[in-house]
């Protein structure tokens, strides 16, 4: 398998990332070389093996659903990079 | 007393009990050696107004009950930290100054220590030789054209230059690990779950665990003691009794059973690793520990698997930087969509994306089941090469890195090369096991070498007992010229 420049294009247009036309060609042999050594995990055969989805002995708890926090719209808006009294900003979406 | 900074943390403490230095003496002391190490680059933030004034407040009334009473640390500035600027080695969190505090920097806070500063890493933890943060290359105190190693650059090199008296890193894939063996410092990743997450900007969250980075076993100890427990906000979070790992620590390891893996006998392995290797294995064999040959199958496969998991998570967890909410936030870019895709763009650097585009990729509909399912698998088969062995052994010895410290710019064309430095640190994480690099010697250029210890999950006191009775018996010691200053 490889993955050519079209390939690269959308995987980023998925990612939210916009990428320079100049280092598409960079970034789709580093990608490559990445997928080629990655390749080898197809040499084993794991049909009969059970994906691992904890690598802990316990199940994962779960809380009472209770507030335990609140009241801090000042604090988490101090970090925002445009603010505007109540809310977070955005380039307008709808016209 | 010549210099109150070259010492271990553990000698550091009882000089403060004994009010041989003061804490505010002491601060002091550390800030003059961290603005003559400007050099390093070991630092992204100071905090030394705010030290010395909790130094201040210790000497005024002390408490010599505490596990680190009085003692100045820098931290990764992977922790969120209240009020302090929190990086994580990249522009997009360039601006970002938490309200909170992480869990394992508040657990060493409430034992009594303070915030020194916050140390340089590779952006968002992905890198092997710290040249992957916004804030640049930290230098390797063992040599000026040496990379100090990574993710966890900044605080190996401020450790080993005496610009912290011991320090804590996070190790997704060896980031602690590997850059203890490049400074000849100790570094500890922690059994999955026993060190919060909570408030650690995260990686990939499956792999990663907090960990201590010191001079010595004993000092691991007693950092291990401090920043571990139980907490309720992170759901992996282990609910089991505090352990005194620093009080337990016990030299005598007559008996124990000491796995040896051919699998880790690589390729163009320099002959000075398999060298040291046979000398760590002599020693504990002389120590009455009984050497087992051991085979762990999938090992070669850790990598390639490593690869998929820790993207694919990263991928996900990356998705939350946007440019609303907080961090950077690009100035170009008409509307939403391209408002992300442009702060994204200027806000990550190279590799943050390669990783990003490769658990896109991965995970993207009709590949999920050839890449992350497929990696899952290989991951069972990987823990439970391990879950066999240790049915039959105590621990498990290993070289830390397959190579010492290499030069900077070396392997930064290459990112597969790059990945491969990581090679025997990996399997443990994929594993959620407990290792502990420990310093052994010298290769033939006088660059420090690691060993690795792997327990079974939760046996961390055993691999330090074994390592704090191999460091008595190990005679190694860290010459580094301070150049820098």
């Amino acid at each position: 398998m490889s993955l050519d420049k079209e390939k690269i294009k959308h995987v980023a247009k998925l990612a939210r990332i916009s990428v320079d036309e100049a280092k598409v060609e960079s970034l789709t042999k580093d990608l490559n070389s990445i997928f080629k050594f990655i390749e080898q995990l197809n040499e084993l055969n794991t049909d009969k093996v059970e994906p691992l989805t904890s690598i802990l002995n316990q199940s994962l708890r779960s809380r009472k659903d209770e507030i335990s926090d609140g009241k801090i719209r000042e604090k988490i808006l101090k970090n925002s990079p445009k603010e505007n009294e109540e809310f977070f900003v955005v380039p307008k979406v709808v016209e | 007393m010549a210099n109150i900074t070259n010492q271990s943390l553990n000698e550091i403490i009882d000089n403060v009990k004994t009010k041989k230095v003061s804490s505010t003496e002491l601060t002091k002391a550390y800030i003059k050696n961290i603005e003559s190490a400007k050099k390093l680059n070991a630092f992204v933030t100071t905090t030394f107004d705010q030290a010395l004034d909790k130094a201040k407040q210790f000497d005024i009334k002390p408490n010599f009950d505490q596990l680190l009473p009085g003692i100045p640390l820098a931290v990764k500035d992977l922790f969120c930290t209240k009020n302090t600027k929190t990086t994580a080695g990249s522009n997009i969190l360039n601006n970002f100054i938490p309200s909170y505090e992480s869990t394992v920097t508040k657990n060493l806070w409430d034992n009594g220590s303070f915030l020194l500063g916050k140390l340089n890493c590779d952006e968002f933890a992905m890198g092997s030789s710290n040249e992957t943060s916004h804030y640049g290359n930290v230098i390797n105190p063992v040599g000026d054209q040496l990379v100090p190693g990574g993710s966890s650059g900044g605080s190996s090199s401020a450790l080993a230059a005496d610009l912290t008296p011991a320090t804590i890193g996070t190790d997704t894939g060896g980031s602690i690990r590997q850059p203890a063996s490049f400074t000849g410092t100790v570094g500890l990743k922690p059994t999955y779950g026993l060190c919060s997450r909570w408030g650690i900007v995260a990686f990939a969250s499956s792999l990663d665990q907090a960990g201590p980075m010191t001079k010595t076993i004993k000092d691991c100890a007693i950092m291990l003691e401090s920043m571990s427990g139980f907490d309720e906000k992170d759901s992996t979070s282990i609910n089991k009794k505090k352990e005194q790992y620093s009080k337990n620590l016990k030299d005598n390891i007559k008996g124990l059973k000491i796995g040896i893996p051919k699998e880790y006998r690589v390729d163009n392995m320099p002959k000075e690793v398999d060298e040291l290797w046979g000398k760590g294995k002599k020693i504990l064999k002389d120590l009455g520990a009984q050497l087992i040959d051991i085979s762990l199958p999938h090992t070669k496969y850790a990598l390639p698997t490593y690869y998929i998991v820790a993207p694919a998570e990263a991928s996900s967890n990356l998705a939350r930087y946007d440019g609303v909410r907080y961090g950077y936030r690009s100035k170009q870019g008409k509307d939403l969509i391209e408002m992300y895709e442009k702060t994204r763009s200027e806000g990550f650097g190279d590799e943050v994306k390669r990783r990003i585009l490769i658990g896109t990729y991965v995970l993207s509909s009709g590949y999920y089941d050839a890449f992350y399912l497929k990696a899952q698998k290989v991951r069972q088969l990987i823990k439970k090469d391990f879950d066999d062995s240790f049915k039959k052994i105590d621990a498990i010895l290993t070289p830390s890195t397959p190579s010492s410290a290499f030069k900077i710019g070396e392997k930064t064309n290459d990112p597969v090369s790059m990945y491969l430095n990581d090679i025997f640190t990996v399997p443990v994480n994929l594993a959620g096991l407990p290792a502990l690099s420990m310093p052994a010697g010298v290769d033939k250029q006088g660059h420090p070498l690691g060993l690795q210890l792997i327990g079974k999950a939760l046996d961390e006191q055993k691999i330090l007992n074994i390592g704090y009775a191999f460091e008595k018996n190990c005679g190694f010691k860290n010459e580094i010229k301070k150049w820098w200053s």
